[in-house]
């Protein structure tokens, strides 16, 4: 692999026109991957998905290098109907448009960054990665006060020209104080075998508000690791839902610092699995100072071999008093061979908080599928409404009610 | 001042932490295949111990020693310990405990564990185990009107080699991690217990451990055999004086329940936790582990953490056969600057098995407390249940509580119930306790005990009592 990485990596510089620090930069960061490789199971973060066995296991060889001279042709027919939004749109990991129609043009500034480098506190060696193979990065800047009249949609889009690809994307955005973004990340996949990285930073300034949904739900082969870090300052708020279902593996870490009083954090998470799929949801919230709050739901729906992971911290400063930390997991086992686990962990440094998690696992109840087949529903008619009104509950979190409708139309779950 | 006030004032400081003047024999310092051998020869032992215990040192000579543990300490040079060490008069065995050095019977009455006939306590047979060797035993002889073996391990050896033989390691084998592969390697005394079929043990099976010598390892090991269809109670306490350095205690402890047995483990662990600066104390790294090997078999842990400046350990069940339940309670308090990483395993095997878990962590001062856990159903382990529940209490914004549970279900018809909370006493008890004329402290200590009930009910009366007094001076001067 060390080969093809270095060699991918020349072909990749070489159409980019940076200044010899940044490519010194760039090596630097191929290097600490080549040193460290992809995440294994040995790694306490990593121990529930070994990301380097299913990356031999389902594409064997990977190539790093992609050919982002020529633009891809954008396919209207992906995007979503029946709802105004702005747009951005990335085919096999190239940006091909940035448009945000609806906005005032002087209160959103989109910044060229692609010099800087990831530095999160809580990464791992695919930060790494991303760092030396990204070659555009933007950032989004939402000015002061400013409230965008209609979601934004992020359109992850790949087709069948890619084949054993890594993918790297990496975006920020800052939400100036008392803005407001509304986010939907949607994933429409037509290709195979690739690998996806992406990283996205959020800073929310005071009083600014993020809702982040993620909507991983068409049908594919390829494998995701998707890494969000927020920081977040007074009085905001940062509202994350991810819907897990479509990629073959897929692992979500949410990273969110909490460093201004009353900054509150919401997670929220559904995977619906089949077919020998399995995903992740890792979560890390940092109440670092007073008064903060976090509330995590994760539900999950597991059929024929598949495998849900669900790793869940908060954590507590020991200046974060009067923190209020909440965080629940459950899990419905529909088939003997599927498989869920759970890490939920409190490290807590603080005496005056009130923090408290619960996991639950297991089977449909008997006593309830009894009960609505007494009532004259066959048993896949029961099943079927005891699952949705068990994802029900997830989505009715969602605070946004024009996205809500969304969400339920997308996936089918009805009130 | 009233008599409550006495009492805790009498207790305010680590009330065992005498140290026994007496002459020892000990092996030569440091780690070697001679000290091993020199072990098992002051120990008469048979080859086959000794061949066991080399196997294990071999194998411990390529293990490093872990460290994705919570609390961190300074790295201990194993050759700077002393492996072996027994009070001088114990090498010939006295026959009775007339011969017995009275200094040692001294040591126990102090320790409250009267060994002599008369002052016997009621119903509760006891092993005193002393730096290396296991000094008396009690009720031997009414024991053995039952067929029930209650014994140093070390006799254990040779006179039930075929017992022994059969189950030492088999739960814990010499291949297991760092600490206990050290024991399997060095261990000196402990108790050794086996209920034979259908016997329901009459009494309280109990050990006492004491450290006395300074610079010593305590290596013990504990083996408990419930045959089928029979019960045993088993508590254990231990103590050791106060001094300076930390000493290292690293017990193995094996139970084995058989078709439709039964086995009940106490431990009131209450170790020297250290001065209020967290100088001294003990590292308590103990693995325990149970085999529910029968059908319908039963293990059930309890544990009161209150001692030792590092407690490190999970003492756990491997639910094997079919409609076996496996049980952990829970109490564990740090305070100055303790530090605990204790929790539970449960490994469903065999189909239909139970586990329950409650576990009730408090720390004060600036001491540090995490649980670990983990419940692993297996795909083989059909319609299994498991009900975890872990509670912290925190006393003061310089301490630390944590839980890091590990859920595993592979079983779509097995159920895992999991809930945890942390948090301080509410304000609104307290005004609530001082209202109906509490001091403060006692407004705490009543609110600690009714946190902690759950657990406390689990022990023996006797225990239950001891420990309930236990956690109340543990937790002294950590209010306001």
């Amino acid at each position: 692999m060390k080969e093809q990485l270095q060699k991918d990596f020349d072909n990749s510089i070489k159409n980019l026109s940076l200044s010899q620090k940044d490519i010194e930069i760039k090596k630097f960061c191929l290097d600490n991957f080549i040193d460290k490789g992809f995440p294994n199971r040995k790694e306490e973060d990593w121990k529930f998905s070994d990301l380097n066995q299913i990356i031999k296991k389902n594409i064997g060889e990977l190539s790093f290098y992609n050919d982002q001279t020529s633009t891809n042709k954008v396919d209207t027919s992906v995007f979503v109907d029946g709802l105004e939004h702005n747009k951005i749109v990335f085919i096999n990991g190239r940006i091909e448009k940035i448009d945000f129609e609806y906005e005032k043009k002087d209160q959103i500034e989109i910044i060229d960054q692609s010099e800087t480098i990831n530095e999160f506190k809580n990464s791992n060696s695919l930060s790494d990665l991303n760092n030396a193979f990204t070659n555009k990065c933007f950032k989004i800047l939402v000015k002061k006060g400013y409230q965008l009249v209609k979601p934004l949609i992020i359109y992850h889009t790949t087709n069948s020209k890619i084949w054993s690809k890594n993918i790297n994307l990496r975006l920020n955005f800052e939400l100036d104080k008392d803005s407001t973004l509304r986010l939907i990340d949607l994933f429409n996949d037509t290709s195979e075998k690739n690998f996806l990285n992406i990283f996205y930073n959020f800073e929310l300034k005071e009083n600014a508000v993020l809702k982040n949904y993620k909507v991983d739900k068409f049908e594919n082969k390829n494998i995701k690791y998707s890494f969000n870090n927020i920081d977040q300052d007074k009085n905001s708020i940062s509202e994350t839902f991810i819907l897990s279902a479509g990629s073959n593996f897929s692992k979500n870490e949410i990273n969110c610092n909490l460093n201004g009083v009353y900054a509150s954090a919401f997670v929220n998470g559904i995977f619906s699995l089949n077919n020998h799929k399995h995903h992740e949801i890792r979560s890390i919230i940092n109440h670092l100072t007073e008064n903060t709050k976090s509330y995590q739901l994760i539900k999950s729906v597991l059929d024929e071999r598949s495998k849900a992971v669900y790793q869940g911290k908060i954590f507590v400063n020991s200046d974060a008093q009067k923190t209020d930390g909440y965080q629940l997991s459950k899990a419905i086992l529909l088939n003997k061979d599927s498989e869920f686990n759970a890490k939920p962990e409190l490290e807590i440094y603080a005496d005056d908080v009130k923090c408290s998690h619960g996991s639950a696992s297991g089977s449909l109840n008997e006593d309830s599928i009894f009960y609505l087949m007494s009532r004259g529903l066959s048993y896949q008619q029961s099943r079927e409404l005891l699952i949705n009104g068990f994802l029900l509950d997830v989505v009715e979190k969602i605070t946004d009610s024009e996205i809500k409708n969304l969400i339920k139309n997308m996936i089918g779950i009805k009130e | 001042m009233d008599n409550r006030q006495k009492e805790l004032n009498n207790l305010q400081d680590y009330k065992y932490g005498f140290s026994t003047d007496i002459e020892n024999i000990q092996a030569p310092k440091g780690l070697n295949e001679d000290v091993i051998k020199f072990i098992s020869k002051i120990k008469k032992e048979p080859l086959w111990m000794l061949e066991f215990r080399l196997k294990a040192f071999e194998r411990f000579k390529v293990l490093k020693e872990p460290d994705w543990q919570k609390p961190k300490f300074p790295k201990i040079d194993y050759q700077d310990l002393y492996y072996y060490s027994a009070p001088k008069s114990m090498k010939d065995k006295p026959k009775s405990l007339d011969e017995l050095d009275p200094k040692l019977l001294e040591t126990y009455k102090k320790l409250g564990i009267p060994l002599q006939e008369q002052a016997r306590l009621n119903g509760i047979a006891v092993d005193a185990v002393f730096d290396s060797v296991s000094v008396a035993t009690t009720f031997k002889d009414e024991l053995t009107k039952q067929g029930i073996i209650f014994c140093p391990i070390s006799e254990a050896i040779q006179n039930h080699p075929e017992l022994v033989k059969k189950y030492l390691g088999s739960v814990i084998p010499t291949s297991d991690h760092f600490f206990a592969t050290l024991n399997s390697a060095v261990f000196t005394d402990g108790s050794f217990v086996y209920i034979p079929e259908g016997v329901r043990c009459p009494m309280e099976l109990s050990t006492y451990f004491r450290i006395n010598a300074s610079n010593t390892g305590q290596f013990e090991r504990t083996l408990i055999i419930a045959d089928k269809g029979s019960y045993v109670s088993y508590l254990e306490g231990c103590t050791a004086p106060m001094r300076d350095e930390n000493q290292l205690h690293a017990a193995n402890v094996e139970l084995i329940a058989l078709d439709d047995a039964e086995i009940k483990y106490s431990t009131v662990q209450n170790w020297y936790p250290g001065d209020k600066d967290g100088k001294g104390g003990i590292y308590n790294f103990v693995t325990k582990r149970g085999l529910c090997k029968g059908k319908n078999s039963k293990i059930s842990w309890t544990q009161v953490e209150t001692g030792s400046a590092i407690t490190w350990k999970y003492p756990s069940c491997i639910l094997k056969g079919d409609n076996s339940v496996g049980e952990f309670y829970s109490i564990a308090i740090t305070n100055n600057h303790q530090k605990a990483d204790t929790g539970t395993k449960m490994i469903h095997l065999g189909k239909n098995t139970k586990s329950k878990i409650i576990s009730k962590g408090i720390s004060a001062g600036s001491s540090d407390m995490t649980y670990r856990g983990l419940v692993d159903i297996s795909s083989k382990a059909k319609n299994s249940t498991n009900y975890t529940q872990c509670d912290s209490l925190l006393m003061g914004n310089k301490c630390g509580a944590h839980t890091v549970p590990y859920i595993k279900n592979k079983n779509s018809e097995s159920n895992i119930a999991h809930e945890a909370t942390t948090s301080k006493i509410s304000e609104e008890q307290l005004h609530y306790c001082q209202q109906r004329g509490l001091n403060p402290e006692e407004a705490v200590g009543l609110i600690v005990n009714g946190f902690c009930k759950e657990v406390l009910q689990q022990l023996p009366m006797e225990f239950a009592v001891e420990a309930q007094k236990l956690v109340g001076i543990s937790l002294e001067g950590s209010v306001g």
